[in-house]
């Protein structure tokens, strides 16, 4: 697509979405929103670049690339279920740091769970719009 | 309102079938993502139905209150839809691939993968010559 | 605190991650690959002997209680089936070390088999319907991408077609466990058993239910008259590949039929198990009617895997604790010599490029150690003694004689007798009769793909002359399918430590 005026408003609405994504990443654990739907809106401010500019634009837009940020998104969820293991209880058992940091929030492995679908959700959106917008070409 | 809801879900399979029996490959997935959907619907009026009480905790209380939607069939829903959104994304970009690669859109020209017609008719045209 | 049943999740998965971040250093793939698959093995046997010593293990995921947390179960027959398909993976694996091109390995092929190994653990041992129909996803998923990565049109059409099937079987599956919960308000295994043998809720949907899971694990499975997607499909695979699928896929089906069918719905048994019967028997005459039409090596092997599917099926109809540990110890014995008949065939294809049986001839002069693996594997998935299935099927016609079912135990041995038929025509075509073409220059077979051959052929010479040992697992499997209790009360029971 070739638009002047969404070019200069894609990187503005790029990263309000990315800012509202991770805040909706952030008020998951007690409220509506979390990994998924904010990975998804992440995903949707990437893919906004891609049509903006072209295809491989969202692509390189994320400095990691997607593919790996499938593997690297379930290793942190991977990893937030062994925290449970390591710390003596079953695997997935939640745990939480004594800081509180406002909003209700409490840091803890359900947090550091719902990042790695956030990383996920992100990557394999990613994965499979931009290569089928490249075919068009 | 299950009623509508109950209609919606049978609708949906109708359609969902009747796509997935055309001969067209697009209309194949289309007929798919109907299905998927309807399920998730079906899941949805199955467990009941509860309008305008969300599965929320309200302030400074610790258990959800009576009368409100139960909460798990909406977290099956999204993990459906989810998985849904996978599978389809994936018999899509396999359909493309299906139709670059054929060069139809029509299913009954997928048979490089079927055997060659069987040997007896050959012999019986053999037998006649 | 258990870790063991949590294992077979974890190393799997921990693997595909490892080989995904290092996608770009193919040089890495198949060690990390091959770490993870003999970590697998170690921890399903470490889980197996666990289980066998101590009972069912429970594992409730971040320690929430059953029935309202999610739980892992480890009976017998999940730790048996994990144990195996763990044994699978590493063999195709290290199968895979020559025969896989660059392309597939560039797309992921080996973290791909660790994703498939990852659903496959986890439907065995899952204690929760939905959780299972998840893992169904993540390890159809992976075998989608599996069949036509590095793929031409054959691979496309074929996964066009795998894909629709499958796809008609999961929506039945959710539309099955919909309804169960809308009845039962539960999605707990052992508490579905209890809520349904009360009839707590509307009876008519658990009937329901019943058969739509009947029909999605009958689809996954490939029983008549549902398998059309299998024969259709699986030749076009790699051969590491077709033989992972041959090997794990319909029997995850049939696991999920056998621990669906002796858990939750027995309220109405006699009527499930006469249906059974029946698709049974036509699946296993179907399947080998089939394969008796048949030309191309692969595609006989294939309409195999249906005909086999109905005798494991036939021990979930018969459902007497004999005829449910035979069930195990067949559906064991299948997997390893159908496993081993696909990669044979690989092998063949590798040394001749046809799996055309008109093409193929002289290997038994050529290659007798290739001979001697394919007959084991061949004769003992007819039957012949002293081979493992000469014992899966003994079990399985007595326990028909037991129950009284003399038609049964009659189209067991008829099948039989037309496997050694078919089996016999491969023998004869491939290995026996002289070269069509004369001399042939043959491909190179790496060191690497003999090694998993002989070793499941081994395999089954032992599990026929060691019958005995290896029944003592199964026979437990059997009486723990039999009689649920011991089921419910380690998972309700609370009884997890």
């Amino acid at each position: 697509m070739n638009s002047s005026i969404l070019r200069t408003m894609a990187r503005l609405l790029a990263s309000l979405l990315l800012l509202a994504s991770l805040y909706l990443l952030w008020r998951g654990h007690n409220a509506p929103g979390g990994g998924f739907s904010g990975g998804i809106m992440a995903a949707a401010a990437f893919v906004l670049m891609a049509v903006a500019f072209e295809p491989m634009a969202g692509w390189r837009a994320t400095r990691i690339s997607p593919l790996v940020l499938i593997p690297l998104g379930l290793g942190v969820a991977l990893g937030s279920g062994l925290i449970g293991i390591v710390t003596g209880g079953e695997f997935l058992a939640g745990r939480w740091v004594t800081v509180d940091v406002g909003e209700g929030v409490k840091v803890g492995t359900p947090l550091l769970f719902d990042i790695g679908v956030y990383l996920v959700v992100i990557g394999v959106a990613l994965a499979v719009i931009i290569p089928l917008m490249g075919e068009e070409e | 309102m299950e009623l509508v809801l109950a209609v919606t879900v049978g609708w949906l399979y109708a359609c969902g079938l009747y796509l997935l029996l055309r001969r067209t490959l697009a209309q194949v997935v289309i007929g798919l993502a109907l299905l998927t959907n309807g399920t998730n619907l079906l899941i949805f009026v199955a467990a009941g139905l509860v309008r305008g009480e969300p599965p929320l905790i309200g302030e400074g209380e610790v258990v959800l209150a009576e009368g409100t939607a139960d909460p798990l069939p909406q977290a099956l829903i999204l993990t459906a839809i989810v998985i849904g959104f996978a599978i389809q994304a994936f018999a899509m970009a396999l359909a493309y691939r299906v139709y670059r690669s054929v060069g139809s859109d029509d299913i009954d020209a997928l048979t490089t993968t079927e055997p060659p017609p069987p040997p007896v008719v050959m012999q019986a045209e053999e037998g006649e010559a | 605190m258990t870790v063991l049943p949590v294992l077979p999740v974890v190393v799997p998965l921990a693997t595909a991650i490892a080989g995904l971040l290092l996608l770009s250093r193919p040089r890495w793939q198949a060690p990390v690959a091959f770490a993870g698959a003999t970590g697998l093995l170690a921890s399903a046997v470490g889980l197996l002997a666990r289980t066998w010593r101590e009972g069912i293990q429970v594992v409730e995921v971040g320690g929430w209680p059953a029935p309202f947390g999610i739980v892992l179960v480890s009976d017998m027959l999940s730790a048996v089936m994990v144990t195996v398909a763990a044994a699978v993976g590493l063999a195709a694996t290290v199968y895979s070390f020559r025969v896989v091109d660059a392309g597939r390995i560039g797309a992921g092929y080996y973290a791909l088999i660790h994703v498939l190994l990852l659903g496959v653990c986890g439907a065995f041992l899952s204690g929760d319907i939905f959780n299972l129909y998840v893992w169904f996803e993540v390890m159809l998923m992976a075998s989608f991408v599996l069949l036509v990565i590095g793929g031409e049109r054959p691979q496309f059409e074929a996964g066009l077609k795998y894909v629709a099937l499958n796809l008609l079987g999961s929506v039945a599956f959710l539309s099955g466990v919909g309804l169960l919960y809308g009845a039962a308000g539960t999605l707990n295994m052992a508490d579905l058993a209890v809520r349904v043998g009360q009839a707590d809720g509307d009876a008519r949907y658990f009937t329901v239910a019943a058969m739509l899971f009947l029909v999605a694990f009958g689809l996954k499975a490939a029983v008549f008259p549902l398998y059309f997607w299998l024969p259709a499909s699986y030749h076009t695979a790699p051969a590491p590949v077709a033989a992972l699928f041959a090997g794990l896929l319909t029997k995850v089906g049939v696991y999920s039929l056998l621990r669906v069918f002796t858990l939750i719905f027995t309220q109405d048994a006699g009527y499930t198990q006469e249906l059974l019967l029946w698709i049974s028997a036509a699946t296993m005459v179907s399947g080998v009617l089939g394969a008796a039409a048949h030309q191309d090596m692969k595609r006989i092997l294939s309409f195999h895997i249906i005909s086999q599917i109905g005798y494991m099926t036939m021990g979930l109809a018969l459902a007497t604790p004999l005829a449910l540990g035979g069930a195990l110890f067949y559906m064991v014995h299948n997997i390893v010599a159908k496993t081993n008949l696909f990669f044979i065939a690989g092998v063949v294809r590798r040394l001749r490029g046809s799996y055309e049986l008109k093409d193929l001839g002289g290997l038994g002069r050529a290659h007798p150690w290739l001979a001697a693996a394919f007959f084991v594997s061949a004769f003992s998935l007819a039957g012949v003694p002293p081979l493992s299935g000469f014992f899966a099927k003994f079990i399985m016609v007595r326990a028909a004689i037991e129950t009284r079912e003399y038609g049964a135990a009659a189209v067991m041995l008829g099948v039989g007798l037309l496997t050694l038929f078919s089996m016999v025509k491969i023998w004869t075509e491939v290995f026996l009769k002289p070269s069509p073409g004369g001399a042939v220059s043959e491909g190179a077979v790496g060191a690497a793909a003999w090694v998993p051959v002989v070793a499941f052929a081994l395999l089954a010479i032992g599990m026929g002359v060691g019958a005995e040992w290896w029944w003592r697992p199964m026979e437990l499997a059997g009486q723990q399918l039999f009689d649920r209790t011991g089921y419910l009360e380690a998972v309700l029971g609370g009884g997890s430590r």
